[in-house]
């Protein structure tokens, strides 16, 4: 137990530390980094708590996709940091403001929060206990009794999906494109011409 | 607190053997990468160093080891230098789990594939890191090929794996060389079945771990070594091993889904008695020869085509086959129940 302990303050700390960073590293590269140092220790946190498939699943996705296309756009941005240091200060006020709301938010939501009874008598408990492993425990609720949530947050995704294309799908004029097909099916008939060229005069 | 030691002491043993005998046996892997390569060229290759050059990796690593590294004026140091270990750290990390014989992984986990496929999609970070610490152009254009490249193959390689898991029903890597043992031997293993997604698995395996013909982020004409321009003596070492050991993991990830892990392929007597991790070794070397002999005779690809295969070609074909898988299995009855 005493090990499952310092674990465990070993990861929150190291995710708090991190989050802190996030937004004091001088270079936005930088808070990426500490931004997924944070997710790898979260991951850890859940294994802790016997979720080892949601543990996996946030570094499948969260560090392995989302974090990536991250990183990969913030490199690409020519960011003056110094300019962008400047005007830090005058965003405090509304920062502290949101900040509050989430807290109070946070504190209303902990403090309030019961588990459906219902939920209890459920026989997904540890795996110890029943032998069931996580994952299997997790499908046999999202597809049984949470179907109806399982497919709206998917379709919510999908219109999240739609829209990122239709914001970014532009059809200029002018713009070549590649018909890999076409391509392929150049035969040496289609593609080349050969010619008697004669001496000193030229095609 | 003595048992706890215990675990921990024997736990640092296992994965010490193993790890030394993973970078012997890649040093010979590196060996017969480069010997196959001048075969079918119609050269020697390695000859020098040793009986038949059999010491080569050996003398190529003190070279590396022994050079002075250079860092360049204008890199970012922390993360130049942090970049080839998370590469190779995380590289070496998928080997926990991965069962070379029944019970011998070090950490048999219930969700051992998605730690593979969790940690091997994290080595991107490697590439990208080294990329762009690096303050220059080729190298940041490579990590930017490379990133964009592992992300996409890494989709198909999700799908494809949840077709072996739709029929094995488990996501210990254990229980999916358990479901392949049959009276059929060979013929019982998941390759035969599940044909066309093995095809699918080899390619984007080659794809995610750079190898050619899709080498595009180190592509030497063009980006002279893409994102490790800058790099050199151990830290390019480094590198270099990080991206054999997750060729290996890839090599051992297909035998564990598509060739029946420690299995014997004819399942009677005298190949019965052959120890698993000979079998398990066989399979990876074969793999790894598909791999070595497709670096030697495909062109590389131009990087558009790479991008339309992954997402227009592989993506659909393995997504249909999650669902036809699915629903076969469903139809027939031949559907496991969760382990």
């Amino acid at each position: 137990m005493t090990v499952t302990a310092a674990f465990f303050y070993l990861f929150a700390a190291i995710t708090v530390a991190s989050a802190f960073m996030v937004i004091a590293a001088r270079n936005p590269v930088h808070s990426v980094l500490f931004l997924i140092l944070a997710f790898v220790n979260s991951a850890g946190l859940f294994i802790l708590l016997g979720a080892e498939f949601l543990a996996m699943i946030l570094i499948v996705v969260y560090v392995g996709a989302v974090a990536v296309l991250f990183l990969f756009v913030i490199m690409l941005l020519d960011i003056d940091f110094a300019e962008l240091r400047q005007g830090a200060l005058q965003y405090l006020p509304i920062g502290t403001v949101v900040g509050i709301i989430f807290l109070v938010e946070l504190v209303l939501v902990v403090t309030t929060y019961t588990l459906d009874p219902a939920l209890l008598n459920l026989p997904a408990a540890a795996e110890a206990q029943t032998g069931i492993t996580n994952t299997a425990q997790l499908g046999s609720v999202i597809y049984t009794k949470y179907v109806y949530f399982f497919q709206l947050s998917g379709l919510i995704l999908l219109v999240a999906m739609i829209g990122a294309i239709v914001l970014t799908l532009r059809d200029r004029p002018g713009v070549k494109r590649q018909d890999a097909a076409k391509q392929a099916a150049r035969t040496r008939e289609t593609s080349i011409e050969i010619r008697k060229v004669k001496n000193r005069e030229g095609v | 607190m003595p048992e706890i030691l215990l675990t921990v002491l024997l736990i640092a043993f296992k994965s010490l053997v193993l790890m030394v005998s993973l970078l012997v046996f890649i040093a010979y892997i590196l060996y017969a990468d480069r010997k196959v390569w001048a075969a079918v060229q119609l050269r020697r290759g390695p000859n020098v160093v040793g009986p038949w050059g059999l010491l080569q990796s050996f003398a190529d690593l003190l070279k590396f080891v022994l050079k002075e590294p250079v860092i360049p004026a204008g890199a970012n140091k922390g993360l130049f230098l942090l970049a080839p270990f998370i590469l190779v750290v995380l590289a070496l990390a998928a080997w926990a789990v991965i069962p070379v014989n029944e019970g011998w992984a070090i950490a048999d986990i219930n969700v051992g594939i998605l730690f593979v496929f969790a940690v091997s999609s994290l080595q991107v970070y490697g590439v990208i890191m080294g990329g762009w610490a690096s303050n220059s152009k080729y190298a940041f254009l490579g990590a930017l090929r490379s990133a964009a490249q592992m992300v996409s193959y890494e989709v198909s390689i999700g799908f494809v794996i949840i077709t072996v898991l739709l029929c094995v029903g488990s996501l210990n890597l254990t229980q999916i060389v358990l479901a392949q043992d049959s009276a059929w031997g060979i013929l019982g293993w998941f390759w035969l079945p599940l044909f066309p997604m093995f095809v699918i698995f080899l390619i984007s395996a080659l794809a995610e771990t750079n190898r050619p013909p899709f080498d595009l982020p180190e592509a030497e004409s063009e980006l002279v070594a893409g994102f490790m321009v800058e790099y050199s003596s151990t830290p390019y070492l480094l590198f270099m091993l990080g991206e054999y050991v997750a060729i290996m993991t890839m090599c051992a990830l297909m035998t564990i889904l598509f060739l029946g892990g420690w299995l014997s392929p004819i399942p009677f007597a005298p190949f019965t008695w052959v120890p698993g991790p000979v079998w398990f070794v066989l399979k990876m070397c074969l793999c790894f020869y598909m791999f070595a002999m497709t670096k030697a005779f495909v062109p590389r690809y131009r990087y558009d085509q790479l991008m339309r295969l992954g997402w227009k070609v592989f993506l659909p074909i393995s997504l249909a086959a999650v669902v036809i898988v699915a629903g076969v299995l469903q139809l027939t009855g031949w559907a496991p129940g969760a382990q």
